[in-house]
């Protein structure tokens, strides 16, 4: 006779952390090189939380220059969010939906943004729409001048922001199901019907979370916007730019600062990580049916 | 003549015509990859052949090389059912179903008024506010067809619907079937014969993309000509030449049996009819030595599998089985590969002209 023999692990198999244990199969050292890792990101982060002088914390990060580079992120990256998402969407639909000659070049060169270095992004765009540039040229003759304006810091993010927001998209439009689109179609529904009432309420939650990810990536932008837009206190000095010059001069404020970043940060992460557990997404998740 | 259909897919290698009367219901049947859901899918403008055509009560639904005429699925009025209910997850199952009237442009009083009849029509007007992911697979399968229904389609799909029911809710979902469809017209792909012989009125055989048998359904399923046929119908059956009331088969071996009645009074060509002999497993005996006398037919064949059939053993052996009792079996001491003769009397089997 066969009996199944169950590994012996070196916890009881009681209830941990509110659900019922089950084998999984994990080696141990897997556990010590994983908290290598962890500590990597998180030491760092204390080691700055440490240096916070907190008494002086208030006066810090409300001095004029903070306030105002504060703002003028809130409202640049906002801005940015709305481009991506007004030019991701239809990105990442006809990624992920239409067949057309060129798609997976095109897909392949949307990702560059990503792997090139800011700073590099911040000069395509500076040779594009500065001064001298490509188009920029044609565009100082009507009167615009792009290159170091509060629009320039909002391209530099959108520019580094949205293949994020279109690759995640992508991939979000792939698993929501083409089949429910046919169903509807099957059922009369036209292209703009199915795709009002069928795609988008599908991967909405998809969405919010990596708009909510695009915003927090459009906050901490650096290099490009640098490059492109320069560092104009109020115009174009966003937060990491005014946190980088008050390391030269005040390294207490840029510490109370780096702070108020991170723990941004930490509010985004924790809006998007709460985002699978939504009413909306459990709705969808299969396992959810009784 | 309600639909006139034919299509090439040379990518799945595909290539069939049918047509289906207005009122009718069609059963496809085939294994595995013949290509079936792909006349589904064709038909409601999810799959474009290479060419062919699809005319519906004198309206085209395409026609390519020639031509190039095709109709999206929205413009084709045609209610899709298939093997996953895939009901709209947010939305509730009145909305599902008021969703086909909706989008034809009806306002959304009258199409809820529409949705909460076909509901009604599928005995499940108290899940009206449950959402899908409340349902079991029953009850959502009878909401995707009040919501294929309240579009009014001209010509219903149905590609497996009960293939992912469970034994308690496929029998209650069959017999609303049976009442929907009568009068409709229907394509229904299904693996079930009981499908087939309750709710169609004649059935194609499809294998490798071609349709190798069509007929009334217990036409095909009294006289299979093709081997899947034959497997549904739970026949043994073997292929050969016709010849003075018994078929010669291509190894030489020969078997007595009785003619169709229709065919026998007909005059037979010289040099004989491609035709097929036809037998049940339960009419076959089993014996370790060769019997004696008696004119019976007699298959000497290697024992492949034994496995359960209701209260028999089936004995399958090569391409022919044999039913007999657990008692039989543990007397011949069967095994795999035991050498034994299927014995069966010429009067249990039928011979009829491919």
């Amino acid at each position: 006779m066969p009996v199944l023999v169950l590994p012996k692990t070196s916890r009881p198999a009681a209830r941990v952390h509110g659900r019922t244990w089950q084998y999984t199969g994990v080696p141990r050292w897997v556990y010590l090189v994983a908290a290598v890792g962890a500590l990597f990101i998180l030491l760092p982060l204390a080691g700055m939380v440490a240096q916070v002088n907190w008494g002086q914390f208030g006066a810090l990060i409300t001095s004029e220059p903070s306030v105002a580079a504060l703002l003028l992120s809130l409202k640049t990256a906002a801005a940015s969010t709305a481009l991506c998402i007004v030019f991701g969407v239809p990105l990442a639909l006809l990624l992920a939906r239409a067949q057309f000659f060129g798609q997976r070049i095109l897909r392949a060169l949307i990702l560059l943004p990503l792997v090139v270095p800011p700073v590099v992004g911040g000069l395509a765009l500076l040779y594009t729409f500065g001064r001298e540039g490509l188009i920029g040229k044609s565009l100082t003759v009507v009167g615009i001048n792009i290159a170091f304006s509060t629009t320039a810091v909002i391209m530099a993010q959108t520019f580094v922001a949205l293949p994020f927001l279109v690759l995640s998209l992508e991939g979000t439009l792939r698993t929501a199901g083409q089949k429910y689109e046919a169903v509807a179609a099957t059922l009369g529904a036209r292209p703009g019907t199915v795709l009002r009432r069928i795609t988008f309420p599908l991967v909405l939650p998809g969405l919010i979370s990596v708009a909510v990810l695009s915003f927090a990536r459009c906050l901490g932008e650096f290099g490009a916007t640098l490059t492109f837009a320069g560092s104009l206190q109020g115009v174009t000095r966003t937060l990491p730019l005014e946190i980088y010059l008050q390391r030269e001069t005040d390294p207490e404020a840029a510490v109370a600062l780096s702070f108020l970043l991170i723990a941004v940060a930490v509010l985004v992460v924790a809006l998007t990580y709460r985002a699978p557990k939504s009413p909306l997404r459990a709705l969808m998740s299969p396992e959810a049916a009784p | 003549m309600t639909l006139e259909f034919n299509a090439t897919i040379a990518a799945r290698n595909v290539k069939l015509e049918l047509t289906l009367d207005a009122g009718e219901t069609l059963a496809i049947m085939g294994p595995n990859g013949a290509g079936k859901s792909s006349v589904v899918q064709m038909l409601a403008g999810l799959l474009k052949p290479d060419s062919g055509s699809a005319v519906l009560q004198g309206r085209a639904l395409f026609s390519l090389s020639p031509g190039a005429q095709w109709l999206p699925p929205h413009e084709r009025g045609l209610g899709v059912l298939a093997q996953d209910p895939l009901l709209f997850p947010h939305l509730n199952v009145l909305e599902n179903v008021a969703f086909g009237p909706r989008s034809q442009g009806r306002g959304k009083a009258d199409s809820r008024v529409s949705a909460a009849h076909w509901l009604q029509e599928v005995d499940a007007s108290g899940l009206a506010t449950r959402l899908p992911s409340q349902l079991s697979g029953g009850q959502a399968q009878r909401v995707a067809l009040a919501r294929a229904l309240a579009t009014e389609p001209e010509l219903l799909l149905l590609d497996e619907p009960m293939a992912a029911l469970d034994v308690n809710s496929a029998p209650f979902l069959r017999s609303l079937l049976k009442r929907v469809l009568a009068g409709r017209s229907a394509i229904i792909v299904t693996h079930s014969v009981l499908d087939a012989l309750l709710l169609a009125d004649r059935i194609i055989v499809m294998d490798g993309g071609r349709i190798v048998e069509s007929g009334p359904t217990a036409a095909v399923l009294a006289h299979p000509r093709s081997a899947f046929a034959a497997s549904l119908a739970g026949l043994n059956v073997l292929q050969g030449v016709l010849e003075s009331g018994s078929l010669l088969m291509r190894d030489g071996g020969r078997v007595a049996g009785r003619l169709v009645s229709a065919f026998a009074e007909a005059p037979q060509p010289a040099g004989g009819l491609e035709g097929m002999a036809a037998f049940a497993p339960s009419a076959v005996s089993v014996f370790l030595a060769p019997p004696q006398g008696s004119p019976r037919n007699c298959f000497k064949v290697s024992v492949g599998e034994l496995e359960p059939q209701g209260e028999q053993i089936r004995v399958r052996a090569g391409a022919l089985s044999a039913d007999i009792s657990p008692a039989a079996a543990a007397e011949l001491g069967l095994q795999p590969g035991t050498e034994v003769y299927f014995v069966v009397k010429a009067a249990e089997v039928v011979l009829y002209p491919a």
